[in-house]
């Protein structure tokens, strides 16, 4: 069954809205217990590494697909960690680990079709690599000598966005425009947990429902908004907020790339037919700090993540290639071989990346030219030039800065 | 006394405030538990329970918008916007209701809301964390506008943002939060809304506020050593609105010549109010123009062109020179 017949279509109907609906008000501890995510989370593939089925979401792939799977999972994360690396060795001046996110991002990414746009927070570097975007490009944000190092049109990837929730309009209104051009297209709109608080993201909800948008609001809960957990944001089930909106919310294992892959595609499927938005609820967690300038151990037990260590995305993907006899010891040697060449090329292009010229501050502010930017620039210009031609060039230059701008 | 970091300083004036007036709060994101990001409520969840140092959902407008209501209520919130950037969704209710409200109910309705913001840029950070928005909020009427610059302002002049009856935006700069000072508790500072002289001289004004002010007192120090011998007089301004001009324009009419810096655009930002009205005041003593020392008119550069966009000790001496120029 796909989204459409289970989730969409019928008011109150569905498992999902049905099972809701009959439901009393949930106890805070069902969020609380960030470790449990409860019966109604969608699972294609057990932490242990074993195969399960779904009544709603059949999944039909082919051993190549299986391997690649998880080959993008393992490149993945290893970029990951390469970019936690540099940071550590002063190359970058923060970075945002998707550590044991890697399956929720993978998951949704590849079941996106390339006319389909994703709008990113800032950790969506899972997805970027499947849209296209070298990851080295990611990196030249979080080194500082750009605030976006990709255009958004050439792999239909957003911006990455720092301001929480702000992107899910964006999304939002790209779905607008897709559904009046009537292409076959569709958006999906990442953010966390935290950020389903913000004003912005319940507005994205309430257009995308009423002007029927094509767009997929992927919520990955991680269980953490920098120190503050799950119920800091909520009382009932992320997923669950969706139905007050009126359109279907679903809870999928954020851990498992194969439900994630089946439930994206289904809503994205969803979209394109016409049936409006669906909220996916990737449930996972944050395996690494908030970012490399935080600190968790203030805040969360050592213990929740041992727990979380046994759903890793990446171990369990392995357990079933292994144990399905879909991949042997060469494929995995081979899986490293490529990760170790990936991490190289963004090690040495991160440590090459040279700094932006001064000048350059003042490039692309204004699509048309304005008078005072010029004269800006210019001053700049004089007065930087002072310092290469010594004492002389220096005196030239305090005229050239009056205005002190 | 010991020295203490600007960021202990505001955290020790808000542990003052709470324990003066049991109506004071603390919200924002992450000001629990984790003490927020730069630490500067750290610990005052553990001593004065969640019920008062709340951390709060993900959404400045809720925090900002929930301050009121329980302002309204007869409470004391101090909110923390975790960073400048990030102070926009809050827009709406800081400059429709928060500031407008006093006035709406004739004079009824007092709204004793501080908002604390860490500004500035300076620490290498990506974009959105770096930002210098005191403009848009001095030019609203009815909020009133503080940013201090050193740990014994922040100490005194957070617990007199408190204990205002109007709303405070209370500017701390995020580079200088680890700077110290020695800071004598029992001391009796100035008026909240007063700007004081941090380094007297003849020869030209330098007026300044926030991260800005070591910056001035730097160029000041260069100036006197160079071969000019030029004499600055540095004036912290501490209060954006209302400014206090008495002491900016008694110094201009003696010196003549001023240059005012700050980090923010210089394209209608605080050094055009204060060159306009120095300039109507002063006019027949001014030797040069009022100059500007700013941003220029970009958004705040990627982190590896902070230190090419930021006014340093060069940019100033520069615009000094060319004040002396005239
Ligand atoms: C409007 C806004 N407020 C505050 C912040 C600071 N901030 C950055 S990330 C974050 C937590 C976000 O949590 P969540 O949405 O769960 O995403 P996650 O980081 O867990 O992926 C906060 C508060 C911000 N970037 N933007
Ligand atoms: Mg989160």
């Amino acid at each position: 069954m796909s989204v459409a017949s289970s989730l969409g279509g019928q008011a109150g109907g569905g498992e999902v809205a049905g099972g809701l609906m009959g439901r009393a008000a949930p106890e805070t501890s069902s969020v609380a217990t960030s470790t449990t995510a409860g019966p109604e989370l969608v699972q294609l593939l057990t932490p242990e590494g074993e195969r399960v089925s779904h009544p709603d979401y059949a999944l039909d792939l082919t051993a190549e697909d299986y391997r690649s799977l998880y080959r993008d999972l393992v490149l993945v994360r290893r970029v990951d960690v390469e970019a936690t690396a540099l940071q550590r060795q002063g190359e970058l001046g923060i970075w945002a680990a998707l550590l044991g996110q890697e399956a929720a991002q993978v998951g949704s990414g590849r079941a996106l079709l390339p006319g389909d746009y994703a709008f990113p927070t800032y950790r969506e570097h899972g997805v970027a690599y499947c849209k296209g975007v070298d990851p080295l490009k990611l990196l030249g944000l979080f080194r500082g000598v750009s605030h976006a190092g990709w255009d958004p049109h050439d792999h239909n990837f957003g911006l990455y966005t720092i301001v929480i929730g702000s992107q899910t309009l964006h999304a939002t209104g790209y779905a607008m425009g897709i559904q009046k051009d009537g292409t076959e297209d569709a958006v999906i709109a990442y953010f966390g947990d935290g950020a389903t608080s913000q004003g912005d993201v319940n507005e994205a909800f309430v257009f995308a429902t009423v002007f029927n948008a094509p767009v997929v609001f992927f919520c990955q809960n991680n269980q953490w908004a920098i120190s503050e957990p799950l119920e800091r944001q909520t009382r009932i089930p992320l997923y669950q907020r969706a139905r007050g909106f009126g359109f279907p919310g679903v809870r999928v294992d954020g851990n498992d790339v194969l439900a994630v892959l089946a439930v994206t595609r289904a809503a994205l499927r969803n979209a394109r037919e016409g049936n409006g938005p669906t909220f996916i609820e990737a449930f996972t967690y944050r395996m690494g700090a908030h970012t490399t300038s935080d600190d968790p151990t203030r805040y969360r037990l050592a213990s929740d993540l041992e727990t979380w260590k046994l759903k890793d995305p990446l171990e369990r993907m392995k357990a079933y290639l292994v144990r399905s006899g879909m991949a042997d010891a060469a494929f995995f040697a081979g899986v490293e071989v490529d990760a170790d060449a990936l991490a190289a090329h963004v090690r040495k292009g991160c440590i090459e990346m040279p700094d932006p010229d001064p000048l350059s501050i003042f490039d692309g502010v204004y699509a048309e030219p304005t008078a005072l930017l010029a004269e800006e620039r210019a001053r700049f210009a004089a007065y930087l030039s002072s310092f290469a031609d010594g004492p002389q060039a220096d005196a030239d230059s305090a005229a050239a800065t009056a205005g002190g701008r | 006394m010991a020295p203490t970091t600007l960021a202990k300083a505001v955290n020790m004036g808000l542990r003052k405030a709470m324990e003066s007036d049991p109506k004071v709060l603390v919200m924002g994101e992450d000001v629990g538990k984790l003490g927020g990001v730069f630490r500067v409520t750290d610990g005052l969840q553990k001593d004065f329970g969640e019920a008062r140092v709340i951390d709060t959902p993900l959404a400045e407008s809720g925090i900002v918008g929930t301050a009121i209501g329980l302002a309204l209520r007869g409470y004391r919130p101090v909110c923390e916007i975790q960073f400048d950037g990030f102070v926009y969704p809050a827009y709406d209710q800081i400059v429709s209701q928060l500031a407008k409200m006093h006035y709406r109910s004739q004079g009824t309705t007092p709204l004793p809301v501080t908002i604390r913001i860490p500004f500035g840029g300076g620490i290498g950070a990506v974009e959105h964390h770096s930002e210098s928005p005191e403009a848009y909020f001095a030019h609203t009427a009815g909020l009133k506008v503080v940013a201090c610059s050193n740990p014994v302002d922040a100490y005194f002049m957070i617990r007199q943002a408190v204990v205002a009856d109007d709303p405070v935006i209370f500017f701390e700069p995020k580079r200088r939060y680890w700077e110290k000072a020695e800071l004598d508790e029992s001391a009796t500072p100035p008026p909240l809304h007063s700007a004081t002289v941090v380094r007297p001289g003849d020869d030209l004004t330098v007026l300044a506020y926030g991260p800005m002010v070591r910056t001035a007192l730097e160029a000041a120090a260069a100036a006197a050593a160079a071969d000019e011998g030029r004499s600055l007089e540095v004036i912290d301004l501490r209060t954006l609105s209302p400014l206090d001009l008495v002491p900016v324009l008694e110094s201009v009419r003696r010196t003549g010549r001023c240059v005012v810096v700050h980090e923010a655009p210089v394209f209608l930002g605080m050094g055009s109010e204060l060159a306009a009205r120095i300039t109507e005041a002063c006019f027949y003593s001014l030797e040069a123009p009022v100059l500007r020392v700013g941003g220029f008119d970009t958004p705040y550069p990627p982190s590896r062109l902070e230190e090419a966009y930021l006014p340093d000790l060069d940019r100033v001496l520069d615009a000094v020179d060319h004040a002396f120029a005239f």
